[in-house]
C-alpha cells in the first residue's frame, strides 16, 4: 500500500511540474464557458445589408429608417438595380437585401397591399432565417403602427409558460454540454496519453519490473487524473451557478456522484485507448479527434438529437456524454431525485464496465 | 534541392509507415464527415405535445386536430388532467403541453376571449422559442379561421393596411443545412489534422532524440522546415479533395466557385496552420504540452470561427478578436467559394490576410526553431 501511494504522489509530481500543461487544463474550462457566455448567442447586430429602393417615397424612407435604427442592422449599400444584388452578395459584407417594389406608398394607401422583398444570402442558413425574421418583425411592426386598432371579436390568447428556464437563457444548455465535452476528452486524453507516454519511452518496463501489480499502477495513474477532472467539474459548476446564473435544483451530492461516475468512465475509455497502441500521437489523435467532434454533435449539446435521422439517433445512444447531459440536466435544472436518472446511471456503469474489461484483457503484463 | 527531396522523402516514409496513422488521417475524418453532417440541424421536427383538453368541445377538438396536423408536432399523449402532462415533462417524454381549461368553448363564444395554456420545457431555450412560435401560429391560424367562419366579418370595415414581406434565401434556397454544413465540417477537419500532425511532430524529434541527428547534419532551418510543411500540406490538400467529393456525391452541395480558387485558398490557410502547428512544437518540450496547447487553440479558434453560429452574432470585440482566428477566415472563404461562387476578385482582402498571417506565423516558426542546444 505505501508502495502504492508512493507512486501516486509521483503522478502527481508528473503533472504538476509541468506549468503549461496544468494551466491549460484549468483554464480550457473557463475559457470555453466565457466563449458559450459571452460570444456564442442567436442574437444579431450590426449585420450589413442593402437596399434597393425601386420607389423612394415617404413610407420606403421610414421603413428604411426604423430597420436601421433598430441597431441590428448597418446600412453598407444603396443599390440602384437588381443585378447589383449578385454582386454585393459575392463580395460578401452584405448579409440581406431589402426590395421595395415601385409605387410602394400608393400601393399600400390605395389597395391596402404593397410588398417588400427581403432576399438574404443562405450560403450561411442560420444567419439568414434570422435576419429574414427580424426584418419581418420589424416591417410587421410598422404596418401595426400605421394601423388604427380595431378591437377582433373571438380572441384565443395563447398563455405562455417556459418551464425549468423561464428567461430561455443559453447557459442551461452549454453548461452541462461543456461539462461533458471537457470531462471526457481531459480525462480520457490525460490517462491515454500518459500510460502510452510511459510505453513509448520505455518507463513503462521499469514501472512493470517493479514490485507494484499492474492493476495498482493503472489506479495509480487514474486517480490524479479523477482529482483533476474533479476539480474541473466544481469550477464549470461554480462558474454556471454564480456568473450565467444556472441553478443547482436537485441534491449537490448526487451531482457530484454522477460527476465522478462520468470521470471514471471517461479514465476507463482512456485506458482502453492506451491499449490499443503504443504510439503517443496515434493515441492523441484518437482520443482528441475521435472524441471532439462526435461528443460536440451527437450529445445534444448543440444539436437536438430528436430531430436527427433514425440512425444517427441509435448511434448518439451509443455516447456516454448524452447520457451524462440528461442526467446533469435533471439534477441540476428540474431538481429530480435519483428514481429520475437510475436507467441512465446504470447505462454509464455499463459502459466504464465493459471499457474496463476490454481493456483489462488487451492490457499486457508481459513485455514483447 | 535535393536535402529537401531527401527530407520530404524522409516524412512520407515516416507517416506511411505507421499503420495506425493512415486510417486515422484518411478515414476518420472522411466517416466524421459522413456521420457529423447529418447530425447538425436545428430543423425542428416532431416534438412531442401533450394534449390537456378540459373542455372536451367541439371547438377544443377542432383546435386540437390543427396540432396534429401540422408536421413539427407529435401528439404524444391525450388527457383530461395537468398533472399527468406534468409527470411526462419531469420525465423527459413530453416537449410542449398544450393545456386547454374548462369551458373554452363557452368563454370564446360569450366573452370574446379565451385561454390556453402553453407549457414549454425550456431547458433548450432555442427548440423552446422555435416550438412556441410555431404553436402560437397554429393558434393563429385556428383563431382567424373560426372567426371568419363564426361571426362573418361586417363587409364595409375599412381594409387593415398590410405590407407582405416575402422572404427568398439565395444560394441555398430551402434553407439545407448539409450544404451549410460540409464545407464547415471539412474545414474543422483539414485543420485539426493539419494542426495535430504538424504540432506533434518537432516535438516527437525532440522526445525520441532523433533532433538531434537532424542538428548535425548541414541542413539548413528553412530547409527542415519545409520538409515538415510539404507532406503535411499535400495531405491536407488530397483530404480536402476526398471531402468535396464525398459531400458532392452524397450530399450533392453545390460546388460553385471555381476549384482552382478554392485550392489556392485551401493551400494558404493550411500553410497558415501547418506553420501555427510547427511553431507550437518548436516551443513545447515535451509531447503532452504540444497535444494540450493545440487542442486548446482548436477549441477555442473552432467555437469562434462560425461552424455553430454565425460571426455576425457576436458582439464586436469577439469580432475584432477574429482577426487572429485563421478558421474564421476559412470557414467564410469555403463557403463563399463553394456555394456563392465567390472569385479572387471577391474576396481578395481575406486571402491577403491569410498570406500575410501565414508569412508571419512561418517566419516565427523557423526563428524558433533552434538548432543549437
Amino acid at each position: 500500500m505505501k508502495r502504492f501511494w508512493a507512486f501516486v504522489r509521483k503522478e502527481f509530481f508528473h503533472i504538476f511540474r509541468d506549468k503549461q500543461t496544468l494551466l491549460i487544463l484549468f483554464g480550457m474550462p473557463i475559457a470555453q464557458m466565457l466563449i458559450f457566455g459571452f460570444v456564442i448567442s442567436n442574437e444579431i447586430r450590426d449585420v450589413g445589408i442593402a437596399i434597393l429602393d425601386q420607389s423612394n417615397d415617404v413610407a420606403t424612407q421610414q421603413l428604411t429608417d426604423k430597420i436601421l435604427s433598430s441597431g441590428y442592422f448597418l446600412l453598407e449599400d444603396k443599390l440602384s438595380n437588381s443585378d447589383e444584388i449578385e454582386e454585393v452578395f459575392r463580395r460578401g459584407k452584405v448579409k440581406e437585401v431589402i426590395v421595395f417594389e415601385p409605387q410602394f406608398e400608393q400601393n399600400l394607401v390605395r389597395t391596402g397591399k404593397a410588398n417588400v422583398q427581403i432576399i438574404a444570402d443562405a450560403s450561411d442558413a442560420n444567419l439568414a432565417n434570422l435576419i429574414s425574421a427580424y426584418t419581418n418583425g420589424i416591417i410587421q411592426d410598422y404596418v401595426n403602427q400605421k394601423n388604427v386598432l380595431i378591437p377582433k371579436p373571438m380572441q384565443i390568447i395563447p398563455e405562455v409558460r417556459m418551464v425549468y428556464n423561464e428567461q430561455l437563457k443559453g447557459s442551461f444548455m452549454f453548461v452541462p454540454g461543456i461539462m461533458a465535452l471537457i470531462l471526457m476528452l481531459i480525462s480520457a486524453m490525460m490517462t491515454s496519453i500518459s500510460i502510452v507516454r510511459e510505453k513509448e519511452m520505455g518507463t513503462m518496463e521499469i514501472l512493470l519490473a517493479s514490485p507494484l501489480k499492474p492493476f495498482q499502477i493503472i489506479v495509480g495513474k487514474v486517480v490524479s487524473y479523477i482529482v483533476l477532472a474533479f476539480t474541473n467539474a466544481v469550477t464549470i459548476l461554480l462558474l454556471g451557478n454564480f456568473v450565467f446564473g444556472v441553478p443547482i435544483q436537485g441534491s449537490v451530492i448526487l451531482l457530484l456522484l454522477e460527476c465522478i461516475l462520468y470521470i471514471i468512465l471517461a479514465l476507463s475509455l482512456g485506458i482502453l485507448i492506451s491499449s490499443i497502441t503504443d504510439n503517443q500521437q496515434v493515441a492523441m489523435m484518437i482520443s482528441g479527434f475521435a472524441l471532439m467532434l462526435p461528443v460536440i454533435l451527437l450529445s445534444g449539446f448543440i444539436f437536438p438529437i430528436e430531430n436527427m435521422p433514425i440512425i444517427l439517433q441509435w448511434v448518439c445512444q451509443l455516447m456516454p456524454a448524452k447520457w451524462f447531459i440528461i442526467i446533469i440536466k435533471n439534477i441540476m435544472l428540474k431538481g429530480v431525485g435519483f428514481g429520475y436518472v437510475w436507467k441512465e446511471t446504470l447505462i454509464l456503469i455499463g459502459m466504464t464496465i465493459l471499457f474496463l474489461s476490454i481493456s483489462l484483457k488487451k492490457f499486457k503484463i508481459r513485455l514483447d | 534541392m535535393r536535402t529537401i527531396l531527401h527530407l520530404l522523402q524522409k516524412e512520407f516514409l515516416q507517416i506511411f509507415r505507421n499503420r495506425m496513422m493512415l486510417p486515422i488521417i484518411f478515414i476518420m475524418p472522411l466517416l466524421q464527415l459522413i456521420i457529423l453532417v447529418n447530425a447538425a440541424t436545428m430543423e425542428m421536427k416532431n416534438l412531442n405535445i401533450f394534449i390537456v383538453d378540459q373542455d372536451l368541445s367541439v371547438t377544443s377538438r377542432l383546435l386540437v386536430d390543427r396540432f396534429s396536423a401540422s408536421p413539427f408536432f407529435r401528439i404524444s399523449n391525450w388527457s383530461t388532467s395537468l398533472d399527468e402532462a406534468d409527470e411526462t415533462m419531469e420525465r423527459g417524454k413530453t416537449d410542449i403541453i398544450l393545456n386547454i381549461p374548462g369551458n373554452f368553448e363557452r368563454d370564446l363564444v360569450q366573452e370574446n376571449r379565451a385561454e390556453v395554456q402553453l407549457l414549454v420545457n425550456a431547458i433548450n431555450g432555442t427548440v423552446a422559442g422555435i416550438g412556441y412560435s410555431y404553436a402560437a401560429s397554429i393558434i393563429g391560424g385556428f383563431n382567424r379561421e373560426i372567426i371568419t367562419k363564426w361571426y362573418q366579418l361586417p363587409k364595409n370595415v375599412v381594409t387593415l393596411q398590410s405590407i407582405s414581406a416575402k422572404p427568398s434565401f439565395w444560394y441555398n434556397p430551402e434553407l439545407n443545412y448539409k450544404v451549410f454544413m460540409v464545407p464547415a465540417v471539412l474545414a474543422i477537419l483539414i485543420t485539426v489534422i493539419g494542426i495535430f500532425l504538424s504540432g506533434l511532430n518537432i516535438v516527437r524529434e525532440k522526445e525520441l532524440g532523433t533532433i538531434e541527428q537532424i542538428n548535425v547534419t548541414p541542413i539548413r532551418k528553412y530547409q527542415f522546415i519545409f520538409g515538415k510543411l510539404v507532406p503535411f500540406l499535400i495531405i491536407g490538400l488530397v483530404e480536402l479533395g476526398f471531402g468535396l467529393t464525398i459531400g458532392k456525391i452524397l450530399f450533392n452541395i453545390p460546388i460553385n466557385g471555381s476549384l482552382f480558387v478554392l485550392f489556392t485558398t485551401a493551400s494558404i490557410y493550411l500553410i497558415t496552420i501547418l506553420g501555427i502547428g510547427l511553431l507550437i512544437s518548436t516551443l513545447a518540450s515535451t509531447l503532452q504540452q504540444s497535444i494540450f496547447i493545440s487542442y486548446f487553440l482548436i477549441m477555442v479558434f473552432m467555437m469562434m470561427s462560425g461552424l455553430f453560429t454565425s460571426v455576425e452574432t457576436m458582439p464586436n470585440w469577439a469580432q475584432t478578436i477574429n482577426i487572429i482566428n485563421p478558421i474564421a477566415y476559412f470557414m467564410k472563404l469555403v463557403r463563399t467559394i463553394l456555394l456563392k461562387g465567390s472569385g479572387f476578385r471577391d474576396i481578395y482582402q481575406d486571402i491577403a490576410a491569410l498570406v500575410i498571417y501565414g508569412i508571419t506565423i512561418l517566419s516565427l516558426a523557423t526563428w524558433r526553431y533552434r538548432k543549437t542546444v
